[in-house]
């Protein structure tokens, strides 16, 4: 029997980006907020010092910072005619756990989605008309404008201080920016970083053939800032331990350095860590939560009522929560109807490796989110009459680091060992890099989320249950992006390339990203839609999914933490400035 | 506001009957904590690596240690650019990691049933790599004594060690019990771990691994070098606990 804590106004599930971002927002408007978290709470100095924050047997291989999946993890198959078996150990996709979450271990990638993407299926059935689209793709638009979003991906970049270069503003094209980009209201915080050197043979050789490069936008900052919190960011040393690294510098953007200094000052906030929300507690009726219940490490369980519940767990684990919390019509994909645990997407990513002759690339010299890219072949922005797919991606030169228990490149046909492998590992490291697509992951019908029949967590509660394969749409594409791609390289002159297009079945064994979306898609209908335009429930009025990747009703060719970020701030300012003044469904 | 009115206030809850505390507490290395009015800090409670030290084997047996030293000396051999796998360290690194936490499978999902999956379902066996060396080197050792006349692998020459090694990557010799080519993956991938670690793992001796390709370690500042194009990076690499010669001076 769970003991009962005094009542908060607002009670948040996970302190990561928008946990954080909601509670800053929520208590500065003077409401009293607690945040449960069911990982350690984490600290820069404590806890991913320079004198070892850079140690990648630990962070890298061992994966320290991240959700253990003794605590949870999911089942998995490619086809619903498949027994899903449990993900024993995190591969594809690595789940950030504790304070900060996925925003302490992500690269720092911080793109906008374009503005063709937020009404995807009315542009691509104008363009191209309704027979372009595969039957079972499920893609939807956003029940958001860009022109709607973009103060709040502005907010959201100026909390971080992203480094980059515009290449709209308010409509006019700036030299050296993305020339694809939706409009911008400003120019980046700060400037861009700078580049190494195989970003820079990358851009030079995608100019000539007519591209145009420009720097990734990177919140690994360029030059100190400080953002509108009062925040204080130092200059990033491109040490090349970003992604599943804490940042000892104070260079990469994440909750610890942009909100949790600012946040804790409010004495109207609290954060209760290594505490894990086991479900959403509702009223008789079922249309109103009373708060959630959690249980302590040693086991103790504890129900702490509020008024508002904020879902900012990782997106997996907001559509496990409103699973087992009876929130919402679970999906059936034989039915086509219900609406928690559809359109699960992911991302279509795809490579072209290098070994380049007689260079010097130095490519542990690394940020998570520097490199030149182009965005020439993204979402819509080329004709893709006769391509026979739909959607696209970025691409360029962005490695992030050459970490050597995961980066020791060796020529194709080299043995795995011994004297020759020894030799060519030797011969290849400081001459190689990899260029990256970085594609979009349309929804389907046979893509979906939901409860494990078998398998339990710790707590005995079922298992989430991923049923997920890159369909051809993706496959095609991936393809054609990696031919582009290999074309630039071409040019580089070579001595040896690779290029590696996305291959099907999806397997839970190859990192790809850690970019898991849908699930509790945002909509404008709520026979399609678990949240309305708000990230509110269209069925519990007072519980809110605020912006995690689970409310994209697709995905597309982009990061999706600067939406996140954005869709944050968006739900804020709806909380505060609406449901506040009359608590109901805001649609 | 002075950090003195924002100082950090942790409770530590009384969560639990001292009953309750006398058979959980022991087990639970984190206890829940509630944070407000400010960041919190307190003395003592990062977690830095622990050094691996020289000195007896703590998962192998001499026998094992033995076939283990010759095999990695074998996927990663001494030649004149630097020291192979056993002098580099990654043996004892082996050694050290299947003694702790990753030997154990600790923080895995480890419940059954275990099945049999498709190969996009991952590694779905319940035995922890601990036990997957025990098997492996066991059946290895048996394999070896049966085609080699009573010896150990230890005791083979060069050529027939890395036909014995070879034999078990493609799965043309088997194992009585034992999955040799997984094994042989599962040796492959720790010595590579071990050759390239940090050297506070006990691998990567005098980081022969990074000195092998020009990796700089754990420099953690190049901002001189970010736009010097084409030069190599002038400075020797530099572990967690500093290199060996700044205490030899």
């Amino acid at each position: 029997m769970a003991r009962k804590l005094p009542a908060k106004d607002v009670v948040i599930i996970g302190l990561g980006w928008t946990g954080s971002i909601l509670g800053y927002e929520l208590a500065k408007a003077g409401l009293d907020v607690v945040a449960i978290e069911r990982g350690p709470w984490r600290d820069t100095a404590t806890d991913f010092p320079p004198a070892y924050a850079q140690d990648e047997l630990r962070y890298g291989i061992r994966l320290d910072l991240f959700l253990r999946p003794d605590q949870e993890t999911l089942t998995f198959r490619n086809k619903a005619n498949e027994t899903a078996l449990p993900i024993r150990n995190f591969v594809s996709f690595l789940p950030g756990n504790g304070v900060g979450g996925a925003g302490i271990h992500w690269n720092g990638q911080t793109w906008r989605f374009l503005p063709t993407d937020f009404r995807l299926r009315s542009h691509l059935e104008e363009r191209y008309g309704k027979s372009m689209l595969p039957a079972d793709m499920t893609i939807q638009d956003w029940p958001l404008s860009y022109d709607e979003i973009e103060p709040y991906y502005d907010r959201f970049e100026k909390l971080c201080g992203t480094s980059g270069k515009a290449g709209n503003i308010r409509g006019t094209k700036q030299p050296g920016g993305n020339p694809f980009e939706g409009w911008r209201s400003s120019e980046y915080p700060t400037p861009p970083l700078k580049q190494g050197y195989g970003a820079t043979l990358f851009a030079e050789a995608a100019r000539k053939l007519g591209h145009s490069p420009f720097p990734q936008p990177a919140s690994n900052l360029s030059e100190a800032y400080v953002n509108p919190l009062g925040i204080k960011l130092g200059q990033c040393t491109y040490c090349g331990f970003c992604e599943r690294f804490g940042c000892g510098n104070y260079s990469k953007s994440s909750p610890q350095t942009c909100v949790l200094p600012a946040l804790l000052r409010f004495p109207n906030f609290t954060a209760q860590t290594e505490s894990e929300v086991v479900k959403i507690n509702l009223d008789g009726t079922g249309k109103r939560a009373t708060g959630v219940t959690y249980v302590d490490t040693s086991g103790e369980e504890w129900e702490q009522p509020a008024n508002i519940v904020l879902v900012c767990a990782f997106a997996l684990f907001n559509v496990r929560m409103l699973l087992l919390s009876g929130i919402g019509k679970p999906y059936d994909p034989q039915t086509g109807q219900g609406v928690v645990g559809r359109n699960y997407a992911y991302q279509t990513t795809s490579s072209v490796s290098l070994i380049l002759k007689d260079k010097v690339l130095n490519p542990f010299i690394a940020t998570g989110a520097h490199g030149m890219m182009i965005d020439d072949y993204n979402g819509d922005n080329f004709d893709h009459g006769g391509l026979g797919f739909v959607g696209g991606g970025y691409m360029g030169a962005g490695q992030t680091n050459a970490r050597p228990i995961l980066t020791h490149p060796v020529p194709a046909g080299t043995p795995k060992w011994g004297a020759q492998w020894k030799k060519a590992v030797a011969e290849t490291y400081q001459r190689a890099f990899s260029l990256a697509t970085h594609g979009n992951s349309y929804s389907y019908r046979d893509c979906w989320l939901d409860l494990d029949p078998t398998y339990k967590d710790r707590l005995g509660r079922p298992l989430m249950r991923m049923t997920f394969d890159f369909h051809d749409n993706e496959l095609k594409m991936s393809a054609f992006l990696t031919d582009r791609l290999a074309e630039i390289a071409r040019a580089l002159d070579p001595a040896e390339l690779t290029a590696s297009p996305r291959k099907g079945p999806y397997t839970v064994t190859d990192y790809q990203t850690t970019h898991n979306t849908g699930g509790t898609v945002m909509g404008a209908d709520p026979a399609t839609s678990v949240l309305n335009r708000y990230c509110q429930s269209w069925d519990v009025h007072n519980v809110f999914v605020p912006g995690g990747a689970s409310v994209f009703p697709q995905n597309h060719g982009y990061n999706p933490t600067d939406t996140v970020g954005a869709l944050a701030y968006w739900t804020a300012d709806a909380i505060r400035d609406r449901y506040l003044k009359n608590p109901g469904p805001l649609v | 506001m002075t950090d003195a009115l924002f100082q950090a206030r942790i409770s530590r809850r009384a969560l639990l009957s001292s009953t309750a505390v006398g058979l959980l507490a022991s087990t639970t290395a984190a206890r829940a904590l509630t944070v407000n009015q400010g960041l919190p800090w307190s003395p003592g409670t990062a977690r830095p690596p622990v050094p691996v030290r020289p000195g007896p084997w703590m998962f192998f047996t001499a026998d094992e240690a033995s076939l283990v030293e010759a095999a990695v000396d074998r996927l990663i051999p001494r030649d004149d650019r630097g020291p192979g796998g056993k002098d580099a360290g990654c043996a004892v690194f082996i050694d050290r990691q299947l003694a702790g936490p990753y030997g154990r499978s600790d923080g895995l999902y480890m419940r059954p049933p275990f099945m049999p999956g498709a190969a996009t379902q991952g590694y779905q066996m319940p035995d922890t790599p601990a036990a997957r060396y025990r098997a492996g080197l066991k059946a290895l050792a048996e394999h070896i004594k049966g085609a080699f006349g009573g010896r150990s692998f230890a005791q083979l020459s060069p050529q027939d060690q890395d036909k014995v090694l070879a034999g078990l990557e493609s799965g043309s010799i088997a194992l009585a019990g034992v999955d040799g080519a997984q094994f042989f993956g599962l040796l492959l991938q720790n010595t590579q771990e071990g050759f390239f670690a940090d050297p506070i793992y006990g691998g990567n001796r005098d980081m022969a691994g990074w000195k092998l390709i020009g990796f700089p370690g754990t420099r953690y500042d190049y901002r001189d070098w970010v736009e010097r194009h084409n030069q190599p990076y002038p400075l020797p690499p530099v572990g967690i606990m500093g290199r060996s010669d700044w205490g030899m001076k």
